[in-house]
């Protein structure tokens, strides 16, 4: 060993930072390849004891979470015609018919309208909320700040009743509106929050710059400070996505029909046709898949984002 | 072009000054250049006459048009800032485009080629016109900065100090572009610097500001050799001018409390002798830095001077200037 640099850490350290690294990577993703695998398996084989870890490939458990079926008697499935198709012949495998499609896909898609439409909505007031905390003398601009945070110092479901009442009296129950509403509610003060640090990092000369070249204040804020509040607008979308993906509690509680979301219908599965494991495991793998995807796009900004007081000169 | 006028402008930060009862005609083509210490107002008036900052009193003129209550972009002045004046997200082309694809300007695109290509050339960068602008060295993005205020075709240029990034043989040949550039367009142009050689070369007005007021509006020479007080007389010169007490050398007027004498006017030779305390050989110069009563002076001397530190030379002012106890200018 011969040379020494402070900034380089030596080969034992970085050794040893990545064993560490891996070991946490395991523990946190071990749980989510169990999801992943148990919808894949068979109900007998996701709950066998010892668990399985090599295990024959099923789709049973998609098959069950897309349909509703029925068992009906041996003499009536033998006087069936044959299965047309492979997903018939799963079930009929089991004793029964599909009866029709179940309603995950439908959960699936107001999830996907909730959660984007309150991310975006949150997103985007709060991003102009944002800016004008940020760049104009707002009278009260601190007890204003304090005011919003302080809506997040207690457990939003703490307020679950008077939510519900009110949401009653307007109408707002089971539907799509409501629940962005209110999502959009919780989290704005995420947002403003979040994107006030990012905005207050951008110095103030880009946009009188952008002033004096001809344009105005607006035009300003649309040209040079989103481009540079990117980063910001990312992260915040994420984090604001992930609480209203996951939302459990008042998604229970004010939605039944219509508008409910998929976390909710999920766990009603297991009450259908006994406890289906892996139909649960597949509606979970298949739910965690927009955040991924969502998340996956945007990660640059996110590392940066998430990043952003440690590397701050 | 056009010419800039301000009558009585103030404007204050909370309790302190930014500037205090400005007048002053800048006119049509003219280079006035504002010198004084950070903090005498240079940028707050520049910033005043962009409209980036709103006047407490007074009234601006651009071109003869009140502006007092116009935007920044209605004012159609360009200004180049100190710093921070890139957008970051974007390239360097895109950059010198941006004020002329503005919504007033809204130039066509064959048009804004042309003229990017044009003011790349003038600032050596078209080989860095698709660079993102973070991806330049200080220089070049301070040149790219005076780009962006060079492709229009504003009534009023402001620049803040605009060379005092650059290193020397850069700034020179910079310095001498931006004249060159002026004098073609005729344009009128608000410069703010520290630089002497700035002031003295560029300038067809200086104007020094003094804690937010206007103490003295004239061309460089009368800025130089008639300044109107101490304040203003130290502004210029390098080595600065020496102050001394009126009655060091015979000759003070009446009520003169001190004497200023810049190193060029002090005759070698004749008169008392002063210590010489060090020889700093310049090159194209030599300063030595003498000692007399107690006081230090700095003058000029013939670059192979054999004189040398612990020397004993005489010394007696030539046009000396004279300033009463509160700096104000006696003869």
């Amino acid at each position: 060993m011969s040379s020494y640099s402070i900034t380089e850490p030596p080969a034992r350290h970085k050794w040893i930072a990545g064993v560490l690294v891996v070991t946490y990577a395991i523990i946190t993703l071990l749980p989510l390849v169990w999801i992943v695998a148990t919808g894949f398996k068979t109900p007998a084989d996701a709950i066998s004891y010892p668990p399985k870890v090599l295990f024959e490939p099923s789709l049973e458990g998609y098959v069950n979470l897309f349909t509703t079926r029925t068992r009906i008697g041996d003499e009536a499935l033998a006087a069936l015609p044959p299965p047309e198709t492979w997903y018939e012949e799963i079930v009929r495998d089991r004793g029964m018919v599909i009866a029709g499609p179940s309603r995950y896909g439908e959960r699936f898609l107001n999830s996907v309208i909730i959660g984007f439409g309150s991310t975006f909505l949150s997103v985007f007031l709060g991003t102009l909320a944002a800016y004008a905390f940020s760049r104009f003398r707002v009278p009260l601009a601190d007890d204003l700040l304090f005011f919003i945070l302080s809506t997040r110092m207690m457990p939003p479901i703490a307020v679950a009743i008077p939510i519900f009442l009110m949401f009653r009296q307007l109408g707002l129950s089971d539907t799509h509106l409501g629940m962005i509403l209110l999502y959009t509610a919780v989290n704005i003060s995420l947002a403003v929050w979040l994107l006030k640090g990012f905005i207050d990092e951008i110095p103030r000369e880009y946009e009188e710059a952008a002033l004096i070249d001809g344009y105005t204040r607006f035009q300003a804020f649309y040209k040079v400070v989103l481009p540079q509040a990117a980063t910001g607008i990312a992260s915040t979308a994420i984090f604001c996505l992930i609480f209203a993906w996951n939302e459990y509690a008042f998604a229970v509680l004010l939605t039944s029909g219509t508008a409910q979301t998929a976390p909710p219908f999920i766990p009603t599965i297991i009450g259908v046709g006994g406890q289906d494991w892996p139909a649960v495991a597949a509606g979970a793998t298949l739910f965690l898949l927009p955040v991924m995807i969502f998340t996956i796009f945007l990660r640059k900004h996110l590392l940066r984002g998430i990043t952003f007081g440690a590397v701050r000169k | 072009m056009a010419e800039v006028q301000l009558t009585g402008v103030s404007k204050r930060f909370g309790r302190d000054i930014g500037v205090e009862g400005l007048t002053m005609t800048v006119g049509d083509g003219a280079f006035v250049v504002l010198l004084g210490p950070t903090g005498a107002g240079k940028t707050t008036t520049l910033r005043l006459i962009s409209g980036l900052e709103k006047a407490d009193a007074g009234e601006i003129r651009i071109g003869g048009q009140p502006v007092t209550h116009l935007t920044p972009s209605q004012r159609d002045v360009a200004m180049v800032f100190q710093q921070y004046s890139l957008y970051p997200h974007l390239t360097v082309r895109e950059n010198l485009a941006f004020p002329l694809r503005s919504p007033i300007l809204k130039t066509p695109e064959d048009e804004i080629a042309r003229k990017v290509a044009e003011i790349a050339e003038v600032l050596r960068i078209p080989h860095k016109l698709d660079n993102k602008a973070t991806a330049l060295s200080g220089g070049e993005m301070q040149r790219v900065s005076i780009g962006r205020a060079l492709v229009r075709d504003p009534q009023v240029y402001l620049m803040d100090e605009p060379l005092s990034s650059l290193d020397a043989k850069l700034r020179s040949d910079l310095r001498i572009e931006l004249k060159r550039i002026q004098a073609d367009l005729g344009a009128t142009l608000l410069y703010v610097t520290h630089d002497q050689i700035e002031a003295m070369t560029m300038a067809t007005q200086i104007g020094v500001l003094d804690n937010g007021r206007l103490v003295q509006f004239g061309t460089p020479r009368e800025i130089y050799e008639n300044p109107v007080s101490l304040y203003v007389a130290s502004r210029l010169g390098l080595p600065r001018i020496n102050t001394l007490p009126a009655d060091m050398f015979a000759g003070a007027p009446p009520g003169a409390a001190t004497m200023g004498l810049r190193p060029e006017h002090i005759e070698q030779g004749a008169g008392k002798p002063s210590q010489i305390t060090r020889v700093e050989h310049l090159g194209d110069q030599t300063r030595l830095h003498l000692t007399l009563d107690g006081h230090d002076i700095i003058t000029l001397t013939d670059p192979h001077t054999p004189l040398k530190g612990g020397e004993s030379i005489a010394i007696q002012p030539r046009d000396a200037l004279y300033f009463d106890a509160a700096g104000a200018r006696i003869a």
